[in-house]
């Protein structure tokens, strides 16, 4: 298929100063991204595809989002290519919107060099010194987050609004715990209760030691195909039906919803793409970082209603062979393996082991023919990228 | 960081990362007073403090003084920590943005959403005051 005259670009605008020691880098991105937008005639909420290199500060493209408001991102591209990147996003783009991913795709450029120190991102991080980081980081870094506090804010604020419990929160790792015990690479292979859960030392209230996951050296990958060269290999074929993605943040804090996840953006444009709806999926690859992720992604999703998320995933509802939605079969996160703390392609990873039918005997759903997998990355707590992907077996 | 000095009384705040951008937030933080942004276009106000309105894409937001009192919009306590246990979390406040912040001058397990509290600043090591909040 050819993308010859699949998309225009349509504004076009170079920031008029040439050395600015009273703005932040993060400033001249979002002043760019205005005169590109006036150029063009539209505004930051028409944007519904972000594209950034390694000139953005902070997190990838998350930080710039969230900083600029961009409320309707559905598409994220961060490659980075040095000077180059920005040709290269053109072309990305070009796909993006072809495959109707996106319709107004926005990239910036943006940086400080003539400021010394603390015209880098990532610079100035010395006391006395002006820093051009992550736009947030002065006004969140000093305050000790880690990812069990910001996830636990957000377990606490689950429990107060819809009257989740420890207990609840503890049938995920249950579940995953009983799928661990037949993977012979797992990290904890021993099968533990709602007890021995409730009962671990707490880290960072409301969550448990046995509310996180694990910490494990390793990794992964995935090799993804034209359905000609698919079908010239002698391997079931495990195809990708629906993608969705949106990243989520305090976007100024008016309106802060910690219960919630980009989850409730990224599964409706996967489910509505791949034309399923949660209740044809057969097995699930859920984030979990800790368990509290599990639980609002499922929410999110719509495999239950929102705050039902406690009761849904208590008495054994995602163990495979026992309740509606086998989930995490390799153990997950919680159990198995979370590669240098990202734990998204192992997601993908035994999503398709379920759909070649080369699950674990003891944990392959019957006739898995169609499957989905979900991820947070950053933090729940603040900014995170949510992605799902719908598989099917050919 | 020597085992000795990682045990000042108490979580020691690092020094913030200052920007042209946030400069005024934290000149006026050493004077003891808490600003927001608000922009005057849409006349909502924001945090953390930004040139442009993330709500309209304005760049017509001014600095505001604000009494820094607001209420527990979630929190949690880290245990795990070499200089006893800490309180993360977010407060609204009563101008509307939630703020992430530490919670401090209390029992962590007193602490209760929708707790109304307000700011202070406590030094930091080597840089400006940073604000946290206590229960009102």
């Amino acid at each position: 298929m050819s993308l010859k005259g699949k998309a225009y670009i349509m504004g076009a605008w170079e920031h008029p100063t040439r050395d600015a020691p009273d703005k932040t880098s993060a400033q001249l991105h979002a002043e760019s991204a205005r005169g590109a937008l006036a150029d063009a005639g539209l505004s930051f909420d028409d944007v519904d595809g972000y594209f950034c290199a390694g000139d953005a500060p902070g997190f990838g493209g998350m930080s710039m989002v969230d900083y600029m408001g961009l409320r309707n991102v559905r598409h994220l591209d961060s490659t980075e290519t040095g000077g180059s990147s920005y040709i290269l996003h053109v072309g990305h783009a070009v796909q993006a919107i072809a495959a109707g991913k996106c319709q107004v795709a926005l990239i910036t450029l943006a940086g400080r060099p003539r400021q010394g120190q603390g015209g880098r991102p990532g610079g100035g991080a010395r006391p006395g010194q002006l820093s051009d980081g992550a736009p947030e980081a002065g006004f969140e870094n000093i305050y000790g987050g880690s990812t069990h506090n910001t996830y636990g804010m957000c377990a606490m604020r689950h429990m107060h609004e819809y009257g989740t419990t420890s207990e609840q929160l503890a049938w995920i790792k249950v579940a995953a715990s009983h799928h661990a015990q037949w993977n012979e690479h797992a990290f904890l292979k021993d099968v533990v209760t709602v007890e021995d859960v409730v009962n671990s030392r707490m880290i960072a209230d409301p969550l448990h030691l046995l509310d996180c996951c694990v910490v494990t050296d390793g990794g992964g990958a995935l090799i993804v195909t034209s359905p000609e060269v698919a079908r010239s290999l002698n391997r079931p074929r495990v195809k990708v039906i629906g993608s969705g993605e949106a990243p989520k943040g305090p976007s100024g804090g008016q309106g802060l919803d910690l219960t919630t996840s980009g989850a409730v953006w990224s599964g409706p444009r996967a489910f509505a793409e791949a034309g399923v709806t949660p209740a044809d999926i057969k097995y699930a690859s859920i984030y979990d970082s800790f368990t509290i992720t599990v639980l609002m992604q499922l929410e999110d999703l719509g495999f239950c209603a929102k705050g039902q998320g406690g009761r849904f995933v208590a008495d054994g509802n995602l163990i495979s062979g026992v309740g509606k939605l086998p989930f995490n079969t390799d153990g997950g996160g919680l159990c198995n393996n979370h590669p240098t703390n990202r734990g998204g392609i192992t997601k993908v990873i035994e999503a398709v082991r379920q759909l070649r039918g080369e699950a674990h005997p003891k944990v392959q759903v019957a006739n898995c023919d169609l499957a989905l997998a979900h991820g947070t990355g950053g933090s729940l707590g603040t900014r995170h990228g949510a992605a799902t992907v719908i598989l099917e077996r050919e | 960081m020597s085992e000795a000095e990682a045990k000042p009384a108490g979580r020691a705040i690092p020094a913030p990362a200052v920007t042209v951008e946030s400069q005024p937030f934290w000149d006026a933080a050493a004077e003891g007073r808490f600003l927001i942004k608000r922009c005057t276009a849409c006349g909502k106000a924001h945090w953390y403090p930004r040139a442009i309105c993330p709500f309209c894409a304005s760049d017509d937001t001014v600095w505001e003084e604000s009494p820094g009192e607001g209420e527990i919009y979630t929190f949690s306590i880290m245990r795990r920590s070499p200089t006893g246990p800490y309180v993360i979390g977010y407060v609204t406040l009563d101008e509307g943005p939630a703020v992430l912040t530490n919670f401090v001058d209390c029992d962590p397990d007193s602490l209760r959403i929708g707790q109304r509290v307000k700011v202070r600043f406590q030094p930091t090591e080597g840089g400006p005051p940073a604000p946290v909040f206590r229960p009102a």
